[in-house]
């Protein structure tokens, strides 16, 4: 820290912390100690007060405690001749700034409830998304987990014109990073910069619009600090746990863009807590030395072309991003991007036109790499507004290829079309939809370059299962109708195998450990009857992702002898899990919620919680945000759980999971299922009612209740009796 | 021995004093030190004065090599080698300094057990965290007991470490463990305080220990009973009661004194009366009687190590270092100096008497002949210090005309124990050792120098420490001081955050200027060395330096010792892993064989050893050759690549 600094930052804090002081106080003059207070649907309290200080702030008058600690925390300005040390009191200011921070927003969601939209979205009046919640935080957190989003970048102010931030955008969306956005500068916002250059914003194209004012950079915070507690499994108050873990873990840095006021310097100061530097476009002075943070603290006046480049070196980060040669941006940033009305320059599929993507097998000769072949009008045949149908045959050949890879490559067909910007892909096998945006094709985006990007991605990731690729793209509808025929067989043929396979009858399951990047003690044991509890990794996923990668976090778990067929415990999965979590965990149980189950990262998609009084259970899936019969949300329970500790009551699972044969099958399965909210049910009912029927309740879902029935046991318990649900006929749940 | 020193001093306020002693006819130290030659045979280790056999003198011949037979023929009348005689003479001197420390250690736990016993309402447990801390370390209970109660465990456990026979110091498991195992290897690791001293005292007494490795394994022994014992204990209780130093901005030499206020002086080492009239000049009713008595104010000023305690808690400013003493009466301008123990020249009074000076001395232990002594009675600290202080006041009125305060007065930062070291380097929340160890991996800082130590009027005042740090911290050296040294480099304005800029290397500097520190950390007393052992073992503790504290890149020195103590300081650093240079001469230069053990054996045994090297730049360039030396052991000579993580490196990340 240089003296400047420090003593900017220690005047920053005072400002922000007298500034909370003061709205706190009018605050408690209009609405009293008792009023609630808190960010929208989270279980974390205010974030960064909640994890670093351990202090829940429920109501108003819990503030008070927080501004006094603030208080005490900010040290004397730093004397001009002869200063004392000044870099430790300036880190503290910071943390103070934080805290103050957090009280202003949460007054602000007091004060003008609707200041701040709930969601993901932007609408085309209001830009500022506001605190994340939960469903967001996790959501997000995955791609955090999994490497798809190496980091955030916290941009404060505004560039120099709307284009320069279009450009540092794209470019910092093409590296993967998420960018969160706050305050102004000459009353420009490079939020608003983007929108004005016709950027999407929002957390699907991961420009995140937090909020107008300085203190809004404080949901950025937040975010990094429910990741420690959620997937990392810190306990609130540990703070020096939760800001080590961000500094090892979460890369992110701050990019302030304009004059860096007092205000700025008090959240980089608070930032570097946290191990993320600050990189600055303004000559402002520079603190090289390392310590705090990995390297440099602060990094100065830095070109625009060069200061996304610097600010990932500062941090230390490794991004590897594939180049694609298409004439688009192409990254998982531009996966969550719409193509709407308007916009739409060809459409393909969603009931409009047929369309099929399927991946096929071929022998060697028959396969010609990187031939890429469009049959039929191309786009630059067509005029704006057009639909076609479409095929997308995708034929590979090699000597490690098995056809049970066919589906896994195929899978891959929808996010990487949608990494293109200009894309929007929806669905899969023969029910996909595609919709091209006239932006894309201006800059000369083809349908070839779909086959392009699927050859060049394919390889990339799954190069060592294969050897040669082609695409063929066909958009004449005979030909479509007849690849979707010949597809369907084959995907009858694949579900008709993958669920003939057991438990019992494969000797070798699969270790996930790719949260270990988070939730350093948890692992995953996938076998082919309990899949992967974040939805996103089957058996058969691990077993490919193994061939890939074989130092990779998939690794092959020979099951070995079996302890206990009922509840599903393998000495071999023991020793595993007993390595692989660092002796933190030395079993647990496949197929049960009452003993020592499963443990979670807390990426997990639904969470199952017993329901004593019913003798049954329920789960709660991620997006549902009310209450539950357990009493807690998905985001307290996922709180509860997460962080790799197995919790008897409590065990995470994937949705699919729910209609597999094991599903808690040593507590009595599927039968136990008492509650669900109303939307779960309905996306995964039918295959629910077919292994309902399957195990001789036919009607189950309908006995199952909802929200609509009542969010507490009490509630749900006539409507059980009333429907005579089996589980409250079997065997006491918790013996 | 030292070449014949050209200058007295390179700090203009002495010279301005010594010239002024000279008009006024007064004998002080520097020309006591022309009239009166250093032994020469003494100065070497090689004057046996032990029996009434002798003495017997058994010097190396100079300019000549000495043949086997005459070596065999140089002993004294008992047969006693000139190794013996030497490593005898070395090996007391540290049982002289041990047992100074250790005594004043012991104070320190009395004291604390009266506040802990509420049998001396002045004193309290002041910093609380640190008490807690110390319980936890000694495996002291917690639990719901108040602050007293625990503090009475802990000053009894700790009491019970001087007197105590068999077993280990309890403080050595601070240590860094490999540390451990060469204490426990070499048969050095100490059992009681006094225990180690009693033995060296009878093991070289006539005719008892004649093995000059053995004897010096003994004072290894008391040593670092010294450090890791009395010292650590001193300044741990000594925190808990009075407050750990933070930073805090002061002023250093004779200018402090003032023209128009009741000037008094604390002398010596010990913290407890100098607490007292601290708090007690700031009293009212005290201001208020110096007053009446003409004065505008009082005016307390420090002298050596007790000044040290006084800057580091409170901020009092000190006027002079060891060689100043005297010069401080010569102003006309002190009322009285108040001493307690060690380093006050008996010189004084002689000084004082010419003057209106009062010396009171304090310590039963510690009566000089010709002063007024006012004993300190810490049952009734208050008002003890009170008394003093009064009659400091009522010598107001005697003041002569024949007042000279020189102008000279430096700023200084203070303050730095290690736990504040700890804390300034990553705030509240973040707090380590983590980006000393990080610069020193990266470069920045080239590594760490612990200097201290005291005056010696046979070399240019101030002039040895001064340069030599100059030269460390041009190398891009840190710099951790106590003592006299600390004074001589405050004196000479290296301990305000500007002088990194002005002195330190582009690496070094950076670093300050990031943490907002001197390039030179002032620690405390001499006592407070304990804190730069704390401080080296934090530093290895949080990693990438290696396992021990040898494995640092860090030296030590004292290049203007003179007393015993700085000796038994020394041998704990060596002894602890850490090079040791120091000036001036060196007490075992009549024996070749036990100065080659000194300063080459020992390096095997315990990784850390003693050299010798007058001339401060070529110090400096010992110290850092063996920082360098460390620097390659250690794999950090070459700059490195920076590391960016991906997801598989991050998995790979053990849980924090």
């Amino acid at each position: 820290m240089s003296k400047i600094i420090a003593s900017a930052a220690i005047r920053g804090a005072y400002k922000i912390v007298g500034q909370a002081e003061e709205k706190w106080q009018q605050a408690m003059d209009k609405w009293g100690a008792n009023e609630p207070v808190g960010f929208p649907n989270t279980a974390y309290y205010l974030p960064v007060i909640y994890g670093i200080l351990g202090e829940k702030v429920e109501k108003l008058g819990d503030m008070e405690r927080i501004l006094k600690r603030c208080k005490a925390l900010l040290p004397p300005p730093v004397r001009e001749e002869h200063p004392l040390p000044y870099l430790a009191p300036a880190l503290d200011a910071g943390m103070a700034t934080f805290f103050a921070e957090e009280i202003i927003e949460a007054i602000r969601y007091l004060e003008q409830p609707d200041f701040y939209l709930k969601g993901e979205d932007v609408t085309d009046e209001k830009i500022w998304l506001g605190a994340a919640d939960d469903v967001i935080m996790r959501k997000r957190g995955i791609e955090f987990v999994d490497g798809t989003a190496p980091g955030f970048a916290a941009i404060l102010g505004a560039a120099p014109t709307k284009e320069i931030a279009a450009q540092i955008a794209q470019e910092l969306q093409q590296k993967n990073i998420y960018v969160f956005m706050a305050a102004d500068y000459n009353g420009k916002r490079f939020a608003e910069q983007l929108v004005e250059a016709g950027v999407q914003i929002g957390w699907p194209t991961r420009l995140v619009s937090f909020g107008p004012d300085i203190t809004s950079a404080v949901f950025a915070m937040g975010f990094a600090t429910r990741a420690a507690l959620s997937f990392g499994g810190i306990e609130p108050g540990d703070y020096r746990k939760v800001l080590i873990y961000n500094k090892d873990r979460i890369f992110a840095f701050a990019m302030p863009l304009g004059f860096v006021t007092d205000e700025w310097y008090a959240n980089a100061a608070g930032a570097i807590n946290f191990g993320f530097p600050t990189i600055a476009d303004t000559p402002i002075p520079e603190v090289l030395p390392t310590g705090i943070t990995t390297y440099e603290h602060v990094v100065s006046n830095i070109p625009h072309d060069q200061i996304v480049a610097k600010a990932i070196e500062v941090r230390g980060l490794k991004v590897t991003v594939a180049e694609v040669p298409i004439p688009v941006a192409f990254g998982p940033a531009f996966e969550g991007e719409r193509v709407r009305g308007d916009d739409i320059y060809l459409e393909a599929g969603g009931g409009r036109t047929p369309m099929v993507e399927w991946v096929t097998s071929k022998r060697m000769e028959e396969v010609e790499d990187g031939k890429i072949e469009v049959i039929g009008p191309e786009i630059t045949d067509v005029p704006p507004g057009s639909q076609l149908p479409l095929a997308i045959a995708v034929e590979v050949a090699g000597r490690n290829m098995q056809e049970d890879y066919e589906p896994i490559l195929e899978r891959q067909i929808h996010h990487l079309i949608n990494y293109a910007q200009g894309l929007m892909h929806i669905g899969q096998r023969d029910i996909a939809w595609l919709r091209v945006s006239k932006q894309a094709v201006e800059k000369g985006f083809k349908l070839s370059h779909i086959g392009t990007i699927l050859h060049a991605k394919l390889h990339q990731d799954f190069g060592r299962i294969f050897d040669k690729m082609q695409v063929k793209l066909y958009t004449e509808e005979d030909k479509v109708r007849e690849i979707v025929e010949k597809a369907k067989a084959v995907y009858a043929a694949r579900d008709a195998r993958i669920e003939g396979m057991t438990d019992e009858t494969t000797e070798i399951y699969y270790s996930c450990t790719l949260c270990q990047s988070f939730a350093p003690s948890h692992v995953c044991v996938i076998s082919p009857e309990r899949t992967g509890l974040c939805g996103s990794y089957n058996w058969m996923d691990c077993k490919a992702a193994y061939e890939i990668n074989p130092t990779g976090p998939n690794q092959p778990v020979p099951k070995g002898e079996c302890l206990d067929p009922k509840l599903g415990r393998w000495k071999g999965v023991d020793e595993f899990v007993t390595k692989a979590s660092r002796g933190k965990i030395d079993h647990y149980y496949f197929y049960s919620i009452v003993h020592d189950p499963m443990t979670t990262c807390g990426c997990c998609e639904c969470i199952a919680a017993i329901l004593p009084l019913c003798n049954g259970v329920m789960t709660v899936n991620r997006e549902y945000t009310g209450d539950t019969p357990c009493g807690m949300k998905f985001t307290t329970l996922a709180g509860t759980i997460g962080g790799g500790v197995s919790t008897p009551g409590f065990v995470g699972h994937g949705k699919y999971n729910i209609t597999q044969r094991k599903f808690l099958i040593g507590d009595g399965g599927l039968l136990r299922m008492v509650w669900m909210p109303k939307m779960l049910k309905e996306e995964i009912g039918e295959r629910l009612k077919v292994r309902a029927e399957e195990m001789g309740v036919p009607n189950l879902l309908e006995m199952i209740a909802d929200e609509t029935i009542g969010v507490t046991e009490e509630e749900i318990l006539p409507f059980l009796q009333e429907k005579g649900h089996p589980a409250l006929s079997m065997e006491p749940i918790l013996g | 021995m030292a070449e014949e020193k050209e200058a007295k001093s390179i700090d203009q306020a002495t010279v301005d004093m010594i010239e002024k002693a000279t008009q006024d006819g007064v004998r002080i130290v520097f020309e006591r030190a022309e009239a009166i030659k250093p032994c020469p045979i003494g100065a070497e280790g090689s004057c046996c004065s032990l029996c009434a056999m002798g003495p017997c003198r058994v010097p190396m011949p100079k300019g000549k090599e000495e043949t086997p037979e005459e070596k065999k023929k140089r002993t004294g009348v008992c047969g006693a080698t000139a190794e013996t005689i030497a490593a005898r003479y070395f090996t007391r001197k540290i049982a002289a300094g041990a047992a100074a420390h250790g005594d004043h250690g012991r104070r320190v736990v009395e004291a604390f057990l009266l506040a802990a016993r509420g049998e001396s309402a002045d004193f309290q447990v002041k910093d609380e965290q640190k008490l807690l801390q110390l319980a936890l370390d000694l495996g002291v209970e917690i639990g719901d007991r108040s602050n007293n109660e625990i503090a009475i465990d802990i000053g009894e456990k700790l009491m019970e470490e001087f007197g105590k026979q068999e077993g280990e110091l309890l403080f050595l498991k601070r240590a860094p463990l490999k540390r451990q195992e060469i204490w426990r290897k070499q048969g050095v690791a100490p059992r009681g305080i006094d225990r180690e001293v009693v033995e060296i005292m009878h093991r070289t007494h006539m005719g008892v220990d004649q093995d000059y490795q053995n004897l010096l394994r003994q004072g290894t022994r008391a040593a670092l009973a010294d450090g890791w014992g009395g010292s650590m204990i001193a300044t741990e209780l000594q925190d808990i009661l009075f407050g750990t130093p933070a930073p805090v901005l002061s002023q250093i030499n004779l200018g402090v004194l003032k023209e128009d206020e009741v000037n008094f002086i604390i002398h010596g080492h010990e913290p407890h009366l100098a607490e007292m009239l601290a708090v007690a000049a700031q009293d009212p009713e005290m201001i208020e009687y110096a007053k009446s008595k003409g004065a505008k104010g009082i005016n307390l000023a420090g002298m050596c190590c007790t000044a040290n305690e006084i800057l580091m808690r409170h901020g009092v400013p000190i006027a002079g270092n060891f060689l100043q003493q005297e010069l401080a009466i010569v102003t006309g301008a002190v009322e009285a100096m108040v001493v307690d123990v060690q380093c006050i020249m008996q010189g004084l009074t002689e000084v004082a008497s010419c003057y209106h000076t009062k010396i009171i001395t304090t310590d039963p232990r510690a009566r000089i002949e010709g002063a007024t002594h006012m004993e300190f009675d810490e049952r009734n600290a208050m008002a003890s210090a009170k008394a003093i202080l009064r009659a400091v006041i009522d010598n107001y009125p005697n003041r002569g005309k024949n007042v000279r305060i020189p102008s000279h007065k430096t700023d200084l930062i203070a303050g730095f124990s290690h736990e504040t070291i700890n804390y300034l380097l990553g705030g509240l929340f973040r707090a380590s050792y983590r980006p000393l160890n990080e610069n020193i991996i990266n470069g920045r800082i080239r590594g760490v120098a612990g200097v201290v130590g005291c005056n010696n009027v046979r070399v240019t005042h101030d002039d040895i420490h001064v340069t030599l740090v100059k030269e460390l911290i041009k190398n891009d050296v840190l710099v951790l001081e106590t003592g006299c040294a600390a004074m001589a480099c405050a004196k000479a304005g290296l301990m305000v955050p500007e002088a990194a800029k002005e002195y330190a290397g582009e690496g070094l500097a950076s670093v300050c200027e990031a943490v907002g520190i001197p390039p030179v950390l002032h620690l405390g007393a001499c006592i407070d060395n304990s804190r730069i052992l704390m401080a080296a073992t934090a530093m290895v503790k949080d990693g990438g330096l290696g396992d021990d504290i040898s494995d640092l890149p860090a030296a030590g020195a004292a290049p203007e010792w003179m007393s015993e103590k700085a000796i038994s300081i020394g041998e704990y650093f060596v002894a602890s892993g850490v090079y040791t240079v120091f000036g001036v001469n060196w007490p075992t230069i009549g024996s070749k064989e036990v100065t080659d053990y000194l300063f080459k054996d020992y390096e095997e045994k315990y990784g850390g050893m003693w050299a010798f090297e007058p001339d401060p730049l070529k110090m400096a360039q010992l110290m850092i050759a063996h920082i360098d030396k460390k620097r390659k052991a250690l794999g950090i000579d070459k700059a490195r690549e920076r590391i960016l993580y991906d997801m598989a490196m991050r998995r790979e990340l053990e849980a924090v």
